[in-house]
């Protein structure tokens, strides 16, 4: 029964939310690891981009609540997402156009890209406060919880509860299926081919006739669909905070460059990896050590590695040991 | 005498200020095999440069068929039915080999089964390894990769820098008789090449390049008989 416990307890406080926590870093690191193999340069704006999209979608949820138009059990966020994709892939395509395109044209060097990319992330970051506010702001409707505490203790009879927040089954199961549709089309598609082409080696994607400004079109729109849906998830999950989203852009980062940049899959892989790592090191062990170690070894602390306060130290960590000893990444990706 | 195939006519021009190729001339006729040779730095892979539009012409100018294609991009001349195999980097390496001749087909939107039939016919070890990443395979794998996917765009002309760079004699032999098979289908070939003797063997008409000019040109045979150029560029 104890053990039961504490596997139900684990479950609960640390499988559950960075498993949601993972899925939601892994569909940001996604578009930023395209972008870099694609466009060749790390895209600081991609968290400002994320919270630019999900503010979009809080506007158009708003506007739907307004008119009395729902989704049932589900969070009216889901039926805005689309148009805020539509709207998010507008605007950063604007953006291409007006400054990343002229520095391309130049075939200016990568640093430099980031650092332009550093002052789209500046305009966007205000653009959205001026937008939405600096505010938290909750915008998730529908049924609140698949399982309840109460309910499964209930229903199990154990002295833990398990809690499984409908946002978090909704994360899960989103982020299966656009990762499954990306995958479908970088591998299956012509499209798709061609983006892995340029990404591999862009002079002889060139004189096999692959249009560049295309492939970065379709990059670009990929990338906003992936930002505005991470951003919405993590929103629906948590709460919306411009600022907090500004703050993601490290743990995004780091699962890129852990799972190595411009490699999806290695995206996904370091987006779970950061996302576990960072739950771990700042949940309190002790309910979990009390149920498992006999009473006389029972921890009298919180048996908490990090403060949560800290919890983005848990990023950097990993990131510096993983540079040191495997800059390409766990998985083959371009060197850094 | 008509015009013939492919005329790079008095080409100059380089990267920076200076002039790399100095009054350049390259032709070659339909369904033969044109061979440059010379030293190091002679300006043999800028020719294939200046030939295929990568590189700005100061003068002189470069027909296909009896075509001004001077201005085209690139690209234009892919479609136009030229093709080029670079010396290095001519695969894609995270791709499979079946992606990898894909991509050469990409400018088509017909049925590219056929070709694709075609090449695997041409070099059977590809068939086996289709599923494979092509940056796995072997360097003379990756050749045969690099020439199928360059003959995906059912070219009329194919031009390939050095080819047999960095694989084994073995495997060198082979290619040559792919290439002189792939010239026997009808495909005209301008290629560059570090094995001079072997290269001019099997060359209908020769180049050699010093300094960006044309210093002897014949045809193969004759070069190769030809006892200045034996002394100096063939070790005797």
């Amino acid at each position: 029964m104890d053990f039961l416990n504490a596997v139900v307890a684990l479950t609960n406080f640390v499988l559950i939310p960075a498993t949601a926590y993972g899925a939601q870093l892994a569909l940001g690191a996604l578009g930023v690891t395209l972008i870099y193999g694609i466009l060749r340069f790390s895209n600081f704006a991609h968290g400002d981009t994320m919270a630019f999209g999900t503010a979009l979608v809080i506007l158009i949820t708003w506007a739907m609540q307004d008119r009395g138009i729902q989704l049932g059990p589900l969070p009216t966020a889901l039926l805005a997402l689309p148009f805020g994709i539509v709207l998010t892939a507008g605007f950063v395509l604007a953006t291409d156009r007006a400054v990343y395109r002229f520095y391309r044209k130049q075939k200016a060097a990568p640093v430099i890209l980031v650092i332009v990319s550093m002052g789209v992330m500046f305009i966007m970051n205000g653009l959205t406060r001026f937008i939405i506010g600096v505010g938290d702001i909750r915008f998730d409707d529908g049924e609140r919880f698949l399982v309840t505490a109460g309910g499964f203790k209930r229903a199990t009879g154990l002295a833990e509860g398990l809690a499984f927040r409908s946002t978090q089954a909704l994360t899960i199961v989103t982020a299966v299926i656009v990762v499954a549709l990306l995958f479908w089309f970088l591998n299956r598609t012509r499209t798709g081919k061609s983006m892995r082409a340029f990404s591999d080696n862009e002079d002889l994607a060139l004189l096999s006739g692959i249009n560049p400004e295309r492939v970065v079109t379709v990059t670009w729109i990929i990338a906003a669909g992936l930002a505005t849906i991470a951003g919405t998830l993590y929103g629906l999950d948590k709460s919306f905070k411009a600022f907090n989203y500004f703050q993601l852009l490290l743990p995004i980062f780091a699962s890129a460059i852990v799972g190595g940049l411009g490699n999806p899959l290695g995206a996904i892989a370091g987006g779970f990896l950061i996302a576990y790592s960072e739950v771990g090191f700042t949940y309190a062990w002790k309910k979990v050590a009390s149920y498992i170690l006999p009473e006389s070894l029972a921890p009298d602390g919180l048996v908490q590695l990090l403060s949560t306060d800290y919890k983005f130290a848990v990023s950097f960590a990993i990131l510096i040991v993983v540079l040191l000893f495997k800059p390409t990444g766990l998985f083959k990706g371009k060197a850094v | 005498m008509a015009e013939p195939f492919l005329i790079g006519a008095h080409m100059t021009g380089g990267y920076g200020a200076a002039n790399i190729l100095e009054d350049c001339t390259l032709s070659v006729e339909k369904g033969q095999i044109a061979v440059i040779v010379g030293p190091n730095g002679a300006g043999k892979s800028t020719a294939m440069k200046a030939v295929f539009g990568m590189l700005g012409l100061r003068g002189g100018h470069v027909k296909l068929d009896g075509e001004d294609i001077s201005h085209l991009s690139p690209q234009d001349r892919v479609a136009r039915g030229m093709a080029f195999v670079p010396q290095t980097n001519n695969v894609f390496p995270s791709m499979s080999v079946e992606e990898n001749l894909e991509m050469g087909a990409f400018l088509r939107r017909d049925d590219i089964s056929g070709t694709m039939r075609q090449v695997f016919e041409l070099f059977p070890i590809l068939k086996d390894k289709r599923r494979q990443a092509a940056g796995e395979l072997s360097g003379g794998q990756r050749q045969q990769v690099a020439v199928g996917r360059a003959l995906m765009t059912r070219p009329k002309l194919l031009m390939l820098d050095e080819p047999t760079a960095g694989v084994s004699p073995i495997v060198m032999d082979e290619l040559f008789d792919r290439i002189i098979e792939v010239a026997r289908a009808g495909i005209t070939i301008l290629m560059v090449e570090q094995n001079a003797r072997q290269a001019l063997a099997i060359a209908d008409k020769g180049y050699v390049l010093v300094q960006g000019t044309n210093k002897y040109t014949d045809t193969g045979e004759a070069l190769l008989a030809d006892p200045e150029v034996r002394r100096t560029f063939l070790g005797g």
